[in-house]
């Protein structure tokens, strides 16, 4: 009974790998050396990444003016979170809906823009495609401040703005038209610069993606059946780059709410005129560094945060591959 | 069907349905970097013609006036543009070395070694390529501060060493490096750091330079740690010159400044990005997430 219990032991996995690691020190040595190599990623990461987002869903909870100690908050700690959804008229009337409609349009509007654009380049031939790939990536790599300066002179409330100036010569208006301080415009023309700018990486990945698809692929559709570019599209091309068009998404999404600062970069204040083109972004500012309510601005990250979780989740429903 | 060499996906000759494609590509890409073309003019345009009506968008009598007049400006406080320019160097190569080097050591690491929690790892990073790190500035800058890290430069460099996305597409490339070569090496007595130097960088040398370039223009364009991080005047970076500068410059003249400024960020953007056009394509073909 004992021989056997000790034959079971020491033909056990565990003893197995024992074993391994005293004959061999060199596996303990590889260990170490995978630790070093992950060490300074691992800390970077959990130091700026993810202690960051912890860090925001307890101070939601909380008063915090970042002076005094954070305070847990009035109700259960929910009071930012109630304050948010009740008492917050900003938020409710113009933040939430602005931060809706602007994402709904520059998410899957963009996205859908990229794949379209990467799927007509993958119909040219490869020279003339490398050059216009650049022109429409080159707005996604101009970054936000030089955006701005291009598209305040461009859009300058006075007759010396571009499009004023088109505007007034055609005669379609007869005094300049106010666009970005007036709140009238400033909406579209936010989504509008961020559709112009939205052909970065994930782009690029979807281009690559479709130019790698299996040639065969197509000429056995055909042959099985497929009439059109349409069902070609849809049976062919879609289906097998599923993984980069999961990429993609994902960077559409985080194109889409990175982008948020644009509406103060075009019109020079924050919150931005008539809170028209106030996204949760620049709320969070808003309260976070202007009047250093911290929590409440910390709470205002948290539903942040739960928005883009859930847009990515529909992306991955769509495009990712279930095991 | 008839003529497939010209009418498939990436063709080798020229067809003519292929001309529709041409029809609505040219335009939108001309539309698509009219604005750019507009920047150029406008930083080579002489105080007169900045101030003309109706505006031009064509420069008569290009000129370098504002970038020598850019290059003799200094902030409210005194400090000269090339003081932010420096820094912005500095920075810059800076935090891309140390990205490069963290990035790569990490993606071996998940793509070649055997450990408990390479899984969890990759699957965390993953779910962090949707991070928005706007989203949490607050709780940053007490982490940034906490560190001690405010008013040096450090601030500039440190936080932004972490990368999902650039550890994602190097780990999805290294993938491609053949397990037998790592150990051949092994077998030859070759100690990880050799590995790493002398065989997986050289090969995965497309996804360095494609992370290169993303953070290139992440910190290059980036002005969030000189706003929030650094108060001191004289370490802040040229893309916050750039942002007061036009801020504050109401008015054509200051506008030429302006678009100077804009040309010389945005240089180097496009000229990197150029050079390494062919390793970001062959980069992406790996980039999909499963």
């Amino acid at each position: 009974m004992a021989e056997t219990l000790l034959n079971r032991i020491n033909g056990s996995k565990a003893a197995k790998v024992f074993r391994a690691r005293i004959k061999r020190p060199d596996v303990l040595k590889d260990k170490a050396s995978t630790a070093l190599l992950l060490a300074p990623y691992v800390l970077l990461f959990s130091l700026f990444i993810i202690i960051p987002v912890v860090a925001a869903i307890g101070l939601s909870f909380t008063y915090f003016n970042g002076i005094e100690a954070p305070a847990f908050a009035k109700m259960f700690g929910l009071y930012n979170y109630i304050m948010i959804l009740t008492q917050d008229e900003v938020f409710l009337r113009y933040v939430l809906p602005n931060t809706l409609k602007y994402a709904i349009i520059t998410g899957p509007g963009g996205y859908a823009l990229s794949f379209m654009m990467a799927w007509m380049l993958s119909q040219i031939q490869a020279k003339p495609r490398k050059w216009i790939a650049l022109a429409l990536y080159t707005p996604s790599m101009l970054g936000g401040v030089l955006v701005g300066v291009i598209f305040r002179t461009l859009f300058s409330g006075d007759k010396s703005g571009y499009i004023n100036a088109i505007l007034l010569d055609w005669g379609l208006v007869n005094i300049p038209v106010d666009f970005l301080q007036s709140g009238d415009y400033l909406m579209q023309i936010m989504i509008f610069v961020t559709l112009w700018s939205s052909m970065g990486i994930g782009f690029l990945s979807m281009l690559a993606g479709i130019l790698n698809i299996n040639r065969e692929m197509y000429e056995a559709a055909y042959i099985d059946g497929i009439k059109n570019r349409m069902q070609e599209i849809f049976y062919i091309t879609i289906p097998s780059m599923k993984p980069q068009m999961l990429f993609g998404a994902v960077m559409a999404i985080v194109g889409a709410f990175n982008a948020g600062g644009i509406g103060v970069a075009l019109s020079g204040s924050n919150p931005t005129p008539q809170y028209a083109g106030q996204l949760i972004v620049n709320h969070i500012d808003d309260y976070g560094f202007i009047r250093y309510e911290m929590g409440y601005a910390a709470a205002l990250s948290v539903i942040l945060l739960l928005v883009i979780l859930f847009f990515s989740k529909i992306a991955y429903r769509l495009f990712g591959e279930r095991d | 069907m008839a003529n497939f060499l010209g009418t498939q996906i990436n063709p080798k000759s020229f067809h003519p349905s292929q001309l529709k494609f041409y029809l609505f590509l040219v335009p939108v890409g001309l539309v698509m970097i009219l604005p750019v073309f507009y920047v150029v003019g406008q930083a080579f345009k002489p105080l007169s013609e900045l101030f003309l009506f109706p505006p031009r968008f064509i420069v008569s009598n290009p000129t370098l006036d504002n970038f020598a007049r850019l290059f003799r400006t200094a902030s409210g406080t005194g400090v000269p543009m090339t003081r932010y320019l420096f820094n912005s160097l500095i920075v810059t190569t800076l935090t891309i070395l140390v990205t490069l080097l963290v990035t790569l050591m990490t993606g071996y690491a998940l793509s070649k070694k055997k450990f408990g929690l390479k899984k969890a790892i990759f699957s965390i990073n993953q779910t962090a390529l949707m991070f928005v790190a706007t989203a949490v500035a607050i709780p940053r800058y007490l982490v940034v501060t906490g560190l001690g890290l405010t008013n040096s430069f450090a601030a500039h460099i440190i936080p932004y060493l972490a990368m999902p996305v650039g550890l994602f597409l190097v780990k999805q490339f290294i993938d491609q490096v053949p397990d037998e070569l790592i150990e051949a090496a092994k077998i030859d007595g070759a100690n990880d750091w050799h590995i790493l130097t002398k065989i997986v960088g050289p090969l995965v040398k497309p996804a360095l330079a494609t992370v290169a370039i993303l953070s290139f223009q992440m910190i290059w364009n980036s002005t969030e740690s000189s706003n929030i991080y650094v108060i001191d005047e004289t370490k802040k970076t040229f893309a916050f010159y750039m942002n007061t500068l036009t801020a504050s410059s109401a008015g054509p003249a200051g506008a030429g400044i302006a678009a100077a400024a804009g040309l010389v960020m945005f240089i180097p953007n496009l000229a990197i990005f150029i050079i390494m056009q062919g390793n970001v394509m062959d980069t992406m073909s790996h980039s999909g997430i499963k």
